[in-house]
């Protein structure tokens, strides 16, 4: 394949890494923004999301279409649902400190993987997807007789990654809408500016903080749901994830939302661009590298306003 | 007693976000005088102090110490020069003994032993009357006694400059008349800058008073002439409950 | 008997207890203290910057891995005489602690765990990238001339035990004698409250970093023994999962005290031990005792020990 055709593939498989990137990394980002807290569990949160999918799938046997819409809705619940008993039974009772904060969700991290390692095994297994065409691309060529479309070998896209895109879009806008939108999103807003405020003015934090962080433990499900028809489930798949949450979070500026999204576009698409072109792990080694440096000289975040 | 300057500052000036916490102030304090600050809350006067200390940096301005230009010194670097400095808002070494909290203070520098360090700290605590909490972890000490506890700990380094933010907020009566004793047994040997409310200590222990309103010095002279000093009545004193 | 001399009692205590157990316990706890007393140093090292200075590292991998292939490397490649692959070793962690001291220290908090996180993270992911020479994730068995230091063959059972006897009571007996100088108050004042440190005249930038740059090299150190003494070098001790580690040992022992490394290594090393003779998943059950230690004794066995008594306790 000739430069041009390789980096519109590129750019495609790019947009599909941005697309779940961006549902995962809100989710930490809404956890992080509201509660002030980070959560080393994320990534074990989305990759329950896809076990839970495969378990959801198969149990049912019917038409994969089926399976895959009853895990869309179930297995991001039921996350959700195991995130917010964490955070009563544990978050709650240290108080949202960070640093012990970090060290439970460590804990919880291990306990949901070697579970999901005892019960659903080592091996990794897939999700059929509920449809899946291949659509040639074409591309714009100067021949003999001008301008003149063809279609190289190897220039293709599934219509199934295409709905992954959009399936992202169209969350990120409802959780957009919630937040700006609902008194939920007031609440999670007016918690995120001034617990304490919040407290005085008859805000249930408790009761909210276990909801943002079920909120945000879905979201990674969802991301997670949404690509196990192309990447298959594993008790280890949480990791990349998780990483590149934090990644995209902290470019994006801790806590801010569209911040999130632009950085997760941005991320994603490098990502997926530099790992067609060059080594992944060299691409890796540079991206965490350059992450680090930006915490160090600009800890406020590229989008993130100045604190002062 | 000659007046040589101990320190001074030049259009010092602090903006927070635009918003100007601390205009143009020329303050000179001589060797061993004794002067308080005063002012309605808002005013700017821990802002001020936090700038001689270094607890941030100024915007513009400068501060000599004896003479040499501290302005772009890190805080310990100026703590180190011989400026003490207490917290308006408490903050000893709450997890570590009593003793402890004073010995760190005598031993930075690192010129004595530890027996000496010891030693020192005892006696500091002695000075401020509470050498029998000595081994008390300091957090569970009452409020008026963490107050004394951080005297005890800017006393212990022999200041040349003695700042007090706010000392005798929360204390006793009996704890006050105290303070104004100690206060007045260091004039002479130690500058003294204090930061102070209570216009019955500041009355007591002053030798000159500097008003600061809307972060600007508005006038500056003995006690006797900043009772006098009508701008002062009109935007402090008039207002105030002291 | 006077604190100073309960303290110095208990350690010396511990390094006799720890010889005469060589003598009373069968061959394959013998093997296990050895490798629990040199990651006990590592957890020493580690304890130095988390339990005594306050800085939460998510990092120390790098130090250890830089201890590990600074040796490793320098025998593997070079065919280096021990001792001097084993100063290489030191140095590295010395060198790496001091560049990632000099830019994590410019932020604080969770950022602070982020940034070392994210840089042993780039440190794996060299080892990898670097797979030909360094051989990746599969490492490589440290010959056995790399093996024997002035003449002692290290890969002996009981030389080994001895080696890491030598090096534990050193590390122990040299924290001990720290946290009570004037750098150890130091920086633990800087732990306690770093405001007032620094407005009692202490540098506590500087404070900090020495802290960082002691805690790495110890880290290194640890690193570089482990691999002559067990003679295995590999990209698994830079994971994350071995940053984690130390931190879960002090944790669990005890951050701030000076036995609680070794009670810490101890404890989960057998927790570990017993529970993977019935599961495959035995991080369950370190990801069960973080989940109760954080709820129940966020101060560990020997800081309970501390607080309910041995008040003492350096």
């Amino acid at each position: 394949m000739d430069f041009g055709p390789h980096l519109l593939l590129a750019t495609l498989e790019g947009a599909v890494t941005a697309a779940i990137l961006a549902l995962t990394a809100m989710g930490l980002s809404i956890v992080f923004g509201v509660m002030r807290v980070v959560n080393v569990a994320h990534g074990e949160f989305y990759m329950l999301g896809a076990v839970i999918a495969w378990f959801i799938a198969t149990s049912l046997g019917a038409h994969p279409a089926i399976g895959f819409v009853a895990a869309l809705l179930l297995a991001p619940l039921a996350v959700g649902a195991i995130a917010a008993v964490s955070d009563r039974l544990i978050l709650s009772r240290i108080d949202y400190d960070p640093e012990r904060t970090i060290v439970a969700t460590i804990g919880l991290l291990y306990i949901i993987q070697q579970a999901t390692l005892m019960t659903f095994g080592p091996d990794a297994r897939p999700v059929e997807p509920p449809f899946n065409h291949r659509i040639a691309l074409p591309w714009v060529e100067w021949g003999d007789g001008g301008l003149a479309l063809y279609w190289p070998w190897g220039l293709s896209i599934t219509s199934y990654k295409l709905f992954i895109i959009g399936a992202a879009a169209v969350v990120l806008t409802g959780i957009w809408l919630v937040m700006t939108r609902t008194r939920f999103g007031l609440i999670m807003r007016a918690t995120q500016q001034d617990r304490e405020m919040a407290m005085v003015f008859g805000v249930p934090v408790d009761r909210t903080f276990a909801y943002v962080f079920g909120l945000g433990a879905g979201l990674a499900a969802i991301g997670a749901v949404l690509v196990v028809p192309v990447q298959q489930a594993h008790y280890l798949m949480g990791h990349d994830p998780l990483l590149l949450s934090f990644i995209v979070v902290i470019i994006g500026g801790l806590g801010s939302l569209p911040g999130t999204v632009i950085a997760a576009i941005l991320i994603g698409m490098t990502d997926g661009i530099i790992s067609v072109f060059f080594s992944p792990t060299l691409a890796k080694i540079i991206a965490t590298l350059a992450v680090a440096m930006v915490l160090v000289f600009r800890p406020q975040g590229l989008m993130g306003k100045a604190s002062r | 007693m000659a007046a040589v300057t101990l320190l001074e500052t030049r259009a010092l000036t602090k903006t927070f976000g635009g918003v100007a916490a601390n205009s143009n102030i020329d303050l000179t304090l001589h060797e061993g005088q004794t002067m308080a600050l005063i002012g309605p809350n808002g005013a700017g006067k821990s802002t001020f102090v936090g700038l001689l200390c270094g607890r941030f940096p100024a915007t513009s301005g400068q501060v000599f110490f004896k003479g040499q230009d501290i302005s772009k010194m890190p805080a310990h670097k100026r703590i180190a020069l011989g400026i003490a400095y207490t917290f308006q808002i408490t903050s000893v070494f709450a997890n570590l003994p009593v003793r402890e909290n004073v010995a760190l203070a005598a031993r930075r520098g690192g010129k004595l032993g530890e027996a000496a360090v010891q030693d020192k700290a005892m006696a500091a605590l002695a000075r401020v009357g509470i050498a029998d909490r000595a081994d008390q972890i300091a957090g569970d000490l009452s409020y008026g006694h963490q107050r004394v506890l951080e005297i005890a700990m800017g006393l212990v380094q022999t200041p040349k400059l003695f700042i007090l933010d706010e000392p005798t907020q929360g204390l006793s009566e009996s704890e006050v008349n105290d303070f104004v004793s100690l206060i007045n047994s260091l004039t002479g040997q130690t500058t003294i800058l204090l930061i102070e409310h209570n216009m019955d200590v500041v009355m007591r222990t002053a030798e000159t008073i500097t008003v600061l309103n809307f972060g600007e010095v508005l006038a500056s002279g003995t006690p006797t002439e900043i009772r006098a000093n009508e701008a002062v009545q009109a935007a402090y004193l008039g207002t105030s409950d002291a | 008997m006077t604190d100073r001399a309960k303290s110095y009692t208990l350690h010396v205590g511990i390094v006799v207890l720890l010889a005469v157990l060589f003598f009373v316990l069968p061959a394959y706890h013998v093997g296990n203290l050895a490798r629990i007393m040199v990651l006990a140093v590592y957890a020493i090292g580690y304890n130095l910057l988390f339990g005594y200075t306050g800085l939460l590292s998510l990092g120390h991998a790098l130090f250890f891995a830089a201890g590990m292939y600074g040796f490793g490397m320098s025998i593997h490649l070079w065919g280096t005489p021990t001792a001097l692959a084993l100063v290489l070793g030191g140095l590295s962690g010395l060198v790496v602690a001091g560049i990632v001291g000099f830019l994590a220290l410019r932020t604080r908090d969770v950022a602070f765990m982020i940034v070392t996180l994210m840089f042993a993270q780039a440190g794996y992911l060299t080892i990898l990238y670097f797979g030909p020479t360094t051989r990746g994730d599969e490492g490589f068995v440290v010959s056995d001339a790399g093996r024997t230091l002035f003449g002692l063959d290290l890969s002996d059972e009981a030389t080994r035990y001895w080696a890491a006897l030598v090096l534990l009571a050193t590390a122990l007996l040299g924290t001990a004698a720290l946290v009570k100088s004037r750098l150890g108050r130091a920086l633990i004042a800087v732990r306690e409250n770093e405001e007032r440190a620094q407005m009692l005249g202490y540098d506590t930038t500087r404070l900090k970093y020495i802290a960082v740059v002691l805690s790495g090299t110890l880290s290194a150190v640890a690193g570089a023994a482990y691999a002559i003494l067990f003679g295995y070098v590999g990209g698994t001790f830079a994971t994350v999962q071995y940053s984690i580690f130390p931190l879960l040992w002090v944790l669990l022992g005890g951050a701030g005290t000076t036995i609680g490394p070794l009670i810490g290594v101890i404890f989960m090393f057998y927790l570990i031990d017993i529970s993977s003779g019935f599961t495959d998943a035995y991080m369950f059950i370190a990801g069960v005792a973080l989940l109760i230690l954080c709820l129940f004794a966020p101060q560990g066995i020997a800081g309970e020990i501390r607080r309910r008594g041995l008040k003492w306790l350096p």
